[in-house]
């Protein structure tokens, strides 16, 4: 069962990863018996399975995941709203107001008008029509206060960190409210805006070196450099 | 851009099938051309004119000769130019519009068989050096679109071509002067296209309409009369490896032969 | 401005006119994700070609009635910028660049796994800043690698090169100066990998003989283009990965 490269290794689209009886993973694909790598990234093999973490690639909505959003239409039976994937989610108006929905007298732009943002779970998607949304449970709504950070989508993981290590170091060094996006969007809430820029900067620098190993020990010192005032290169 | 026909399913499994046998959905073999019927001199007021059917293809030409300027790089040369309309009645896909991406391919395709075999004599077609030469203008007009457009058209045009007539003239002090009786445009090569589909990894020449609508790509070779190949264009949204291209161009040269002959008479 | 022709374009030694061999390449330098709103974008300098290619999507398609029910809508604009040639070249979109936009929008298809993003489209925006021969190629080679840069999956990167004939010899990578007094002139993509070509143009004239020489050259060119096509999609991950080793290191 010939592996054609180590683990961890970069990869670019079209790379051979693997022949006969593999299973072809997440950003792979099969043809005639043979597994290529269909992004960019880092492949991995694991038993009998090859795939690749993608380095870049954009948010495909799956139900359950909480997401991150901004309205940017409000039509007669809910909103529209980007999720930052290549399709625009819908809310309907039907999941946040319990009375009857009657179209004339209600006031959707008072609940969430274009422009604001929202916290939300994917509800539904399949191929055949767009993501729809919910805002049901507790923790979900529109975003009063904090500061948006966008990375590629592949990279969450990475920020969340085994069992919630990395983000949770961030949280106890900046002091800040961080909620996750599975759609790449961060919401990062603090006592001051000093506190959220070095939020935002161990975010960016996660993004940027996501593929390194020893991550979450250098975002820690730079964080605890910086409140100390002194310079990191 | 018009989004392409959905195919029924069924149909499209059918024609796979027979391929696998070597055969297609009309019977013919895999490289057999459809019946081809020639006409010329059938617009009296154009210079040169063909009709051309192809199976049900049919697609006219018109020649037109004008007077205008040279081009700066070759101020000796008369010019060629092709251009090339998918009539809207010619199929429920055609809409009414300026060119769209798949007449300028077609006209830049015929033009490019004339061009590069050098079919015309452009040097004899200068009336003064620089400033005034004869302007041959092509006209590929699609009548009905049943398939395989780009051999018609070049068919009809090159027959077009042999067809024209211009007036004798004489060239006195850069004025041209008319003398009775007519003479043929200069022509000294026979460029003749041959396209082929590719279903299912196999190649298959002269794709009527329902072919090409479940070919993965299309490939076009214009050979000359000494068998050269002066022109090539792949389209579609699939690929060819290259044992297959060089196939393509070994059954050109036997096929652009036998078209050649119904073309070119004499 | 036009500019003086030259007299011979290859010496008695088969050497041309730039200082290459009949079958080199012309040096390339190639940027990965340099554009900072486009979803993926690459650049590359080839010779003195300087081309700019960026990508957009897979997004919703406007106007709603172009989108396809099963896969995505691929949209191609190559465009060659106004001062990009000796003769100023009028902004309008001329026929060869229609022509050419249709092309390459098949030449890059076969790569894309359109089917699993039905009633999106992905737009691709080629812009020749300076052209010297061989444009539709290097602009094949760069929205490729501004598709890959986009996260949009392939099944292959598609590299393209031109071989062709100038004064009797068959070459590799044609300049402008090559392919406008020059014999003959095909320019050909590939995906590697799968040994598909996916652009095969050719104006000119070849014997079948000469044709397939010339095939196997451009193939080859279009194999060695390819590494430096891959070195540069790594690369933005290379170096931040060798810059945190030193670091580490410290």
């Amino acid at each position: 069962m010939p592996l054609f490269y180590e683990r961890r290794q970069l990869v670019t689209p079209g790379d051979l990863l693997a022949e006969d009886d593999y299973v072809a993973g997440d950003n792979t694909y099969r043809d005639d018996g043979k597994i290529y790598a269909s992004r960019v990234g880092l492949v991995d093999y694991e038993a009998k399975k090859v795939h690749v973490v993608a380095l870049k690639a954009f948010y495909i909505p799956s139900v359950e995941d909480t997401v991150i959003g901004k309205v940017v239409e409000v039509t007669t039976g809910g909103w529209i709203v980007d999720i930052n994937a290549p399709y625009f989610a819908m809310l309907r108006a039907s999941d946040v107001t319990d009375r009857p929905f009657k179209p004339e007298t209600s006031d959707l732009p008072s609940i969430f008008d274009v422009g604001d943002l929202i916290i939300a779970k994917v509800a539904a998607y399949d191929r055949t029509r767009d993501p729809l949304l919910t805002v049901r449970e507790p923790g979900l709504g529109k975003i009063m206060r904090g500061q948006l950070v966008e990375i590629t989508p592949t990279k969450i993981p990475r920020v969340i960190g085994r069992q919630g290590s990395m983000v949770s170091m961030i949280k106890r060094e900046t002091g800040c409210q961080i909620t996750i996006g599975q759609n790449g969007l961060i919401l990062v809430s603090g006592k001051t805006p000093e506190d959220e820029r070095l939020a935002v900067m161990a975010l960016h620098k996660i993004e940027e070196e996501s593929h390194t190993s020893g991550l979450t020990d250098r975002v820690t010192e730079m964080l605890r450099k910086k409140k100390e005032g002194v310079e990191h290169t | 851009m018009t989004p392409p026909p959905i195919v029924v399913r069924v149909k499209q499994k059918r024609i796979a099938e027979l391929l696998s046998s070597g055969k297609r959905l009309d019977g013919r073999g895999l490289t057999d051309y459809r019946g081809i019927q020639v006409e010329v001199g059938v617009i009296e007021r154009a210079e040169g004119s063909a009709r051309v059917r192809l199976g049900k293809t049919e697609v006219m030409a018109g020649i037109k000769i004008e007077t205008g300027e040279p081009f700066s790089d070759v101020p000796n040369e008369g010019v060629l130019t092709v251009n090339a309309e998918l009539v809207p009645l010619a199929s429920p896909t055609f809409e009414p519009g300026p060119p769209d991406e798949n007449s300028i391919e077609l006209a830049r395709i015929v033009d490019r068989g004339v061009r590069e075999s050098k079919a015309i004599e452009l040097e004899k077609l200068c009336i003064e050096p620089g400033k005034k030469v004869f302007v041959v203008f092509v006209d590929v007009y699609v009548l009905n679109h049943d398939g395989n457009l780009i051999d018609a058209s070049g068919i009809a045009a090159l027959a077009a071509l042999l067809n024209t007539k211009m007036f004798k003239y004489e060239i006195e002090e850069g004025e041209i002067k008319i003398k009775p009786g007519y003479t043929s445009l200069p022509i000294r090569n026979y460029p003749i296209a041959v396209t082929f589909a590719k279903i299912n990894d196999k190649l298959i020449a002269d794709p009527w309409l329902e072919e090409e609508q479940v070919m993965d790509a299309r490939l076009t070779m214009t050979l000359d009369k000494d068998g050269k190949i002066c022109a090539i264009q792949k389209g579609g949204y699939g690929y060819f490896t290259t044992q297959q291209i060089v196939e393509a161009a070994k059954i050109a040269r036997e096929k652009t032969e036998e078209l050649r002959k119904i073309v070119v008479k004499g | 401005m036009l500019q003086k022709k030259p007299e011979k374009l290859i010496g008695k030694d088969d050497i041309r006119i730039d200082g290459r061999k009949l079958n080199e390449l012309r040096p390339a330098k190639i940027e990965v994700g340099i554009l900072g709103n486009a979803d993926g974008s690459a650049y590359i300098e080839q010779g003195k070609n300087k081309i700019l290619a960026a990508v957009y999507g897979p997004k919703e398609v406007h106007p709603r009635h172009l989108a396809l029910p099963d896969r995505a809508v691929l949209r191609c604009r190559y465009h060659m910028a106004p001062f990009s040639v000796d003769e100023r070249k009028s902004p309008a979109p001329s026929r060869r660049e229609i022509e050419l936009s249709k092309v390459i929008r098949e030449a890059l298809e076969p790569s894309i796994f359109v089917e699993y993003y039905p009633r999106t489209s992905i737009d691709i925006f080629i812009e020749v800043l300076q052209a010297d021969g061989g444009t539709r190629c290097a602009g094949i080679t760069t929205a490729s690698l501004a598709l890959a840069d986009a996260g949009i999956p392939m099944r292959d990167l598609v590299v393209a090169c031109a071989a062709g004939k100038v004064e009797g010899r068959l070459v590799l990578d044609l300049m402008d100066a090559e392919d406008k007094v020059g014999e003959a002139d095909l320019p050909l993509a590939l995906m590697p990998n799968l040994n598909a070509v996916t652009l095969l143009q050719m104006d000119g004239s070849l014997t079948i003989e000469e044709f397939e020489k010339v095939i196997n050259l451009a193939v080859e060119g279009c194999k060695q283009l390819y590494t430096l096509q891959k070195e540069a999609l790594k690369s933005k991950y290379v170096t931040v990965k060798e810059a945190v080793k030193e670091v580490v290191e410290e």
